[in-house]
């Protein structure tokens, strides 16, 4: 029998100590009427060989296509000890560090992420993390109306130039509890959120600012303008950031006077594979006066009887496991697995091996755009300092550039007609430092030979 | 032996130069206003120096694969090699979630056959896979409930009944989908209080969120009145499948007459717990639910698998992560469903269902009180040391600290809130007779101890990397990053 | 056997309550409340102006392990919450009565005070709910 241990002798042996007649005996309280007697779309059981093969098979009709796509989910180098190490067992199949004499492993390792968290972005705090970046930004939402306790409407502005998904998803979660999403537009010539487009909310009353840096286009937005005219305001300030991007960039931390507030952002590119959109995880991190309004898991460092340092999850009084109804949050997961490897990750890579690992992107974009852009009928749409994404438009419909370049094993990029169909035939286009020039220059010929160029 | 933070083995200078590219010039034209100027305080250390800490760290923890792990409500079990393997097949792994349909078939056709699987064996006629874990499934059901009635014009039903004995996270999500709680109460039999129950019921109710089996341990025997009576009131029923390994493949949750349930993934698909997550809640509904299940689902026209969003579902509650929820762990409860089959499916609950009846008939014979004796077990069941507490001050959390000595890990304490100095254990299917009588041998040991030297049990644990800690202090000097 | 001091006024919540010779309320929890919740490491105490009515939650008293409101005993308009508890919480272990009260109301309708039990109704009620 799969993954049951029992012989027929240990099973009489064990009903004898029951007092049961069979295991069916075992189910007597439930209403024989329910019991189902058979299923319709379960397939028979079958070997792990033969899973095996039609998973391969599986994997196979999928391919491993020249990926040009970002949007919120990167293909970086992931160095080999990082999944190796995580899914050691002792990690893989731990559970959450309720008794923390038992868990030092784990909760250790979270004290260092939060810590690396909490550098990268120049916060005070961060949580255990959230599930993902989009998720994440929604319980950023809800913590800044927690937080803001000046201002009694939950209105909450938010630009056009954060990912459609993550918007749609902070509404989804959000719209139970009243929120008003007001959409900031961006400015056409640069793909960013400008200070005027703000001006018309000056002196009403905004829970919080949502800033993205970089940009759902993969533009630099003035964090520092758009930071000091939301605390003149009294809205708190939420960063949706890209941590890769972090080794570069202003942490979210120094942005304008004060900083932002709380910071969020989703934690793939730090050593969690593309794999269909996760599991990832979405960090978190805030000013230290906010920290009993974060949601989700923190570890917390302390001393055992005889004084020696340990670890111990903390703050749990916020938590639906005691506060129930009055929770913060009613998450009580973290995505610890891949937190593991995102904190072994970080220490592979250092501030200078991120460093590198983000200037390689940079410059591998802007050698794809120019590339691109050279081409007839083919330009960008914003212009301005960006990070590792760009908008290109099109001389034919995108749909059917990407289905042709789909064909030759590229993915050209995300079609952005339906979140932004004013931008026209527009493809917004990615590239890690995971593509070669070879690879650059393929996808370069291959557009041409597309479009007919 | 303690192990340094990964800060302290840090030099300036040094590096694991090999994991990252080996030239990178710098950004020449972002402006100085975006960049910054201090150096991110990342650990500065070699390759080995992060695979050996990282191991140690590793050896500090109890996990299934290396201890027994009777942690009730959460279904610790054995989590199968191959579901991990051929999940992380690297065309699985290097699979963009914006990938075009014709690159995304092999991916499709998986989460497809498991949505297909889930309803089969839930009898529920529509599966989204998306929520990423359990609360946020729950978040799903009770967003969709709201979702359903307002579709009706049903303005006013807005309030979520909840028994006393439910997980923290029932009421957690009830508000945060907008909804207000009324507590039901639980009789002396575990069973939800029918009298209770039937005066909360009215124009207000949008629904009840159940477990069943309950957290108590025991099965709720009049699913079937209840069933019908919150339907008759206008209401509608949701599953908490926390539980839902004590009847898979033996009763479905939608026979029982529930609208919407979750699946905990990670417990009863046996995708691994990772040190807290990652979790996978996928839901399943009723015929009446399915325009609002959260977005995307995977749909088929002909013999092509496609992704079904809001064009297909223009009532779905929407989208609940950025993609389509942790994909990963969902092709690992696929391979585990292959793997078991239908038969093996009822299995499940069969082994684990004799196994915990089995750990509770020994415990009993060695003279431990049980919260509700006289009924069965089902997966899990409850231990009271109200008994020890008062003759001995032995409480839980010395026999939970404690049995850490002994090489086991504690099962959940002090939930349900219910029962005083409770123990809930669940042993799950994975374990052979030998360890459980092993376990019942080691808690009979610690219950002498604490008869013949009490203080020797409050001071455990002893064989652990700390002693127990001071979480008060952890609380009201709060440590949360190193500093240096 | 915990302390009740015989001026102050109780609640069945474990609120105490001193009438202050200007007429305001300072409130707190009782010896036994604290004894029960075990060590305290947070307070959050309501600010200034806030209005209440009886029988709402105006603080959160905390431990590692659990969080219980504390109720306003009666309506009415707050004065100002203890400060001292922010950075130190085990104020209201050690000295409920004195240092550790939690906050100050201005009652809407001081007659509402007669409602609440005094030091041996407290007692009382103690010795049933055990």
């Amino acid at each position: 029998m799969p993954f049951i241990p029992h012989t027929e002798a240990e099973v009489s042996r064990m009903l004898a100590a029951i007092g049961a007649n069979s295991i069916e005996d075992l189910f007597d309280e439930i209403p024989e009427n329910l019991k189902v007697k058979s299923f319709d779309n379960i397939p028979a059981r079958r070997s792990e060989m033969e899973v095996s093969r039609l998973m391969h098979e599986r994997a196979e009709t999928d391919g491993q296509p020249l990926c040009f796509i970002g949007a919120g989910a990167y293909e970086h180098h992931i160095p080999a000890a990082v999944w190796q190490i995580a899914t050691r067992g002792e990690f893989y199949s731990a559970y959450t560090p309720y008794q923390a004499e038992a868990s030092q492993g784990t909760l250790q390792l979270i004290y260092e992420y939060q810590t690396m968290m909490c550098s990268l972005t120049g916060m005070d705090v961060s949580n255990a993390s959230l599930y993902d970046g989009a998720s994440g930004l929604a319980e950023a939402v809800l913590m800044a109306a927690r937080a803001n306790r000046k201002v009694k409407e939950h209105r909450v502005l938010m630009p056009a130039s954060v990912h459609p998904y993550y918007r749609a998803c902070a509404k989804a979660i959000c719209d139970a509890q009243g929120f008003e999403f007001i959409s900031i537009d961006f400015d056409s010539s640069t793909g960013t959120t400008l200070l005027e487009s703000l001006k018309a909310y000056e002196g009403q009353a905004i829970s919080s600012l949502v800033i993205p840096q970089p940009n759902f286009f993969g533009q630099l937005e003035a964090v520092d303008q758009l930071t000091d005219w939301a605390h003149a305001q009294g809205a708190l300030v939420i960063g949706v950031v890209n941590p890769v991007a972090l080794a570069l960039l202003k942490a979210p931390g120094q942005w304008g006077a004060q900083g932002a507030d709380i910071v969020c952002g989703d934690g793939q590119p730090l050593g969690a594979p593309l794999s269909s959109g996760g599991p990832y995880y979405g960090f978190m991190c805030c000013k230290q006066q906010h920290v009993r309004q974060m949601p989700g898991r923190i570890v917390g460092r302390t001393v055992d009887l005889e004084g020696k340092v340990g670890y111990t999850l903390t703050l749990q009084a916020r938590e639906q496991h005691i506060r129930r109804a009055k929770a913060t949050s009613n998450i009580c997961t973290n995505q610890g697995l891949v937190v593991t490897a995102s904190t072994i990750h970080m220490s592979l890579l250092g501030a200078e091996g991120l460093r590198r690992v983000a200037s390689a992107c940079w410059h591998n974009t802007r050698k794809l755009v120019d590339a691109l852009t050279s081409i007839d009928g083919v330009e960008a749409v914003f212009s301005g300092a960006g990070f590792h994404e760009a908008v290109i438009r099109l001389p034919k419909p995108a749909a059917d550039v990407i289905d042709a370049l789909s064909k030759r094993d590229i993915l050209a990029g995300l079609d952005l007609r339906a979140h932004y169909p004013d931008l026209g035939d527009a493809l917004l286009v990615c590239v890690t430092e995971t593509k070669s020039d070879a690879d650059i220059a393929r996808y370069v010929d291959e557009l041409k030979a597309v479009l007919g160029a | 032996m303690s192990e340094a933070l990964i800060f302290e083995l840090s030099s300036p200078g040094r590096r694991a130069a090999a994991q990252a590219p080996v030239e990178a010039a710098a950004p020449t034209a972002i402006p100085a206003e975006f960049l910054r100027q201090d150096i991110p305080g990342l650990p500065e250390v070699s390759e080995m120096q992060v695979v050996r800490h990282y191991t140690r760290l590793s050896q500090k923890n109890f996990s299934i694969d290396t201890h027994f792990y009777p942690l009730g409500s959460c279904t610790m079990k054995y989590n199968p090699r191959a579901c991990n393997t051929l999940a992380m097949l690297p065309e699985f792994l290097a699979r963009h979630p914006l990938a075009t349909q014709d690159h995304s078939q092999g991916y499709l056709a998986c989460m497809y056959d498991l949505q297909e699987i889930l309803k089969s064996v839930t009898g529920m006629k529509g599966v989204s896979l998306t929520p990423m874990a359990g609360a946020q499934g729950e978040f799903a059901g009770v967003a969709m409930i709201r979702a359903y009635h307002l579709s009706r014009g049903d303005t006013e039903r807005t309030e979520i009944l909840v028994p006393d004995a439910a997980h923290g996270t029932n009421p957690a999500t009830a508000i945060q989908c907008g909804c207000t709680v009324r507590e039901i109460p639980t009789d002396k039999n575990g069973d939800v209080d029918l009298e209770a129950l039937e005066a909360a019921l009215g124009p207000k109710t949008a629904g009840i969120m159940l477990t069943n089996p309950s957290t108590l341990g025991v099965f709720e025997r009049k699913i079937e009145i209840i069933a019908k009576k919150v339907h008759e009131a206008g209401g509608l029923l949701y599953y908490d499948g926390a539980n839902l390994n004590a009847i898979l493949g033996k009763v479905r949750p939608g026979d029982m007459g529930f609208d919407v349930i979750h699946m905990n993934l990670h417990k009863t698909f046996s995708t691994p717990h990772g040190g807290g997550g990652p979790g996978s809640g996928a839901v399943g509904v009723s015929e009446r639910l399915r325009p609002f299940m959260p977005i995307p689902v995977v749909g088929k026209d002909g013999d092509q698998y496609r992704w079904l969003d809001e064009n297909d579902l223009p009532q779905s509650i929407g989208r609940l992560s950025a993609f389509m929820g942790n994909a990963g762990v969902l092709l690992r409860a696929y391979v585990y469903a292959l793997m078991l089959g239908p038969d093996g499916m009822t299995r499940v609950a069969e082994f684990a269902t004799l196994n915990a009846n089995y750990l509770m008939a020994r415990l009993k014979d060695k003279g431990f009180d049980l919260a509700f004796d006289g009924r069965r077990a089902t997966h899990e069941f409850i231990v009271t040391l109200k008994k020890q507490k008062q003759e001995l001050e032995f409480t839980a959390t010395d026999m939970a600290k404690r049995l850490l000595d002994y090489g086991y890990h504690a099962p959940t304490i002090y939930f349900p809130l219910l029962v005083p100095e409770c123990l809930l254990i669940e042993p799950t299917e994975s374990e052979d007779q030998a360890t459980l009588d092993a376990f019942v041998e080691a808690m009979v040991a610690i219950w002498d101890e604490a008869k013949a030297d009490i203080d020797k049990v409050k001071g455990a644990p002893y064989t652990q990397p700390v002693r127990r800690l001071d979480d008060v202090r952890a609380a009201r000097q709060l440590d949360l990053r190193w500093t240096g | 056997m915990s302390q009740i001091p015989a001026e102050l006024k109780y609640t069945k919540s474990h609120e105490w309550i001193r009438l202050e010779a200007d007429g305001s309320l300072t409130i707190g929890i009782t010896d036994h409340a604290q004894e029960a919740l075990g060590d305290l490491v947070f307070v959050e105490t309501p600010e200034a102006g806030q209005s209440f009515g009886s029988g709402d939650a105006a603080a959160v008293v905390e431990s590692v392990k659990a969080a219980s409101d504390v109720y306003a005993p009666v309506a009415g308009d707050v004065i100002g919450g203890n400060e001292v508890l922010a950075d130190a919480p085990e104020t209201l272990n050690d000295d409920p009565y004195g240092e550790g009260w939690i906050f100050k109301l201005k009652p809407a309708d001081a007659g509402e005070l007669d409602g609440l039990m005094g030091a041996d109704g407290y007692a009382d009620f103690l010795k049933s709910e055990q």
